[in-house]
């Protein structure tokens, strides 16, 4: 992984700290940035966001089923109706503003990205399908309730020429 | 103007967000909150109630927030009602396009309490010590 890839992946680790602290009172710890093989998400409930403009690309939240409902439960407390279907919701939200802030941080660097809404996988053995063929890099993330992972893929990623 | 007389519509696709905005209005005393999961739900609201606030979210499947903005905007009735935007959208053309469409203020997702009590009294010109 190159300079070039880990200037992108700064603004999404960021961006997912900002976040789960701000709603959620998380304080997650970022494991370090990996090329990621194959399609097989690394948790069991995911969410995926296309984002178009300077490049295409996909960014994909993918959380263990113990952390999404840890996070939901300290997100909205005892308004749980049906703890699957709003742990799904939840990770769509969280997704959807991890997406919004790391795109604000990387238009300051000409990359100006529009995203579309999530789309939600829960099951075991899910995969995530990105958006272009290039390279993923993901970002382990690790919590007191559990583990999860952001990853990402841009058209014409560096890492894609080695 | 009496906090707990206020009728506000809750305007996003995601329960979750509706559920923490709903929570935080009501801690600060606002009693009646109506939600809905898309434009469409919303328009319908609109035109059977009179709000005092709308508080929309932008990226929304079937109709985007902006375009709901737009279309109150246009309409006779809803035309005055303050709408907020609450939004992960958060780079500065967008809370322009945002304010050029009419909204009368603007949230960027993650937010706290704090700030959307503060967002709400300055579009309200309610004293911020609720």
């Amino acid at each position: 992984m190159d300079t070039y890839d880990l200037n992108i992946a700064m603004p999404f680790i960021q961006a997912t700290k900002h976040v789960l602290s701000t709603m959620a009172q998380i304080s997650p710890t970022p494991g370090t940035p990996f090329i990621k093989k194959g399609t097989a998400a690394t948790g069991d409930i995911s969410a995926v966001v296309g984002l178009t403009g300077t490049k295409n690309g996909s960014i994909a939240l993918s959380f263990s089923k113990k952390c999404a409902i840890n996070i939901l439960k300290n997100m909205i407390g005892d308004d749980i109706e049906d703890v699957v279907k709003d742990a799904m919701d939840t990770v769509g939200e969280l997704t959807n503003m991890i997406s919004g802030q790391a795109r604000a941080q990387l238009s300051q660097i000409g990359l100006n990205l529009t995203a579309s809404t999530p789309t939600i996988i829960v099951g075991d053995h899910h995969r995530i399908e990105h958006m272009t063929t290039c390279t993923i890099i993901a970002i382990p993330f690790s919590t007191s309730h559990g583990n999860f992972s952001v990853e990402f893929s841009f058209e014409g990623c560096h890492s894609s020429k080695v | 103007m009496n906090i707990a007389k206020l009728r506000i519509l809750v305007v996003d696709d995601f329960s979750t967000m509706r559920k923490i905005i709903k929570s935080m209005l009501r801690k600060i005393g606002v009693k009646s909150i109506d939600d809905a999961e898309d434009g469409k739900i919303a328009l319908n609201l609109i035109n059977i109630h009179t709000y005092d606030l709308i508080i929309l979210d932008w990226n929304m499947p079937n109709m985007s927030g902006i375009d709901l903005l737009k279309s109150i905007k246009k309409d006779q009735k809803p035309k005055y009602t303050p709408v907020l935007m609450v939004t992960s959208e958060a780079t500065e053309p967008q809370i322009i396009t945002a304010v050029q469409a009419g909204a009368s203020n603007y949230i960027v997702k993650p937010f706290t309490e704090a700030t959307l009590t503060k967002k709400l009294c300055a579009i309200l010109n309610i004293g911020n010590n609720i």
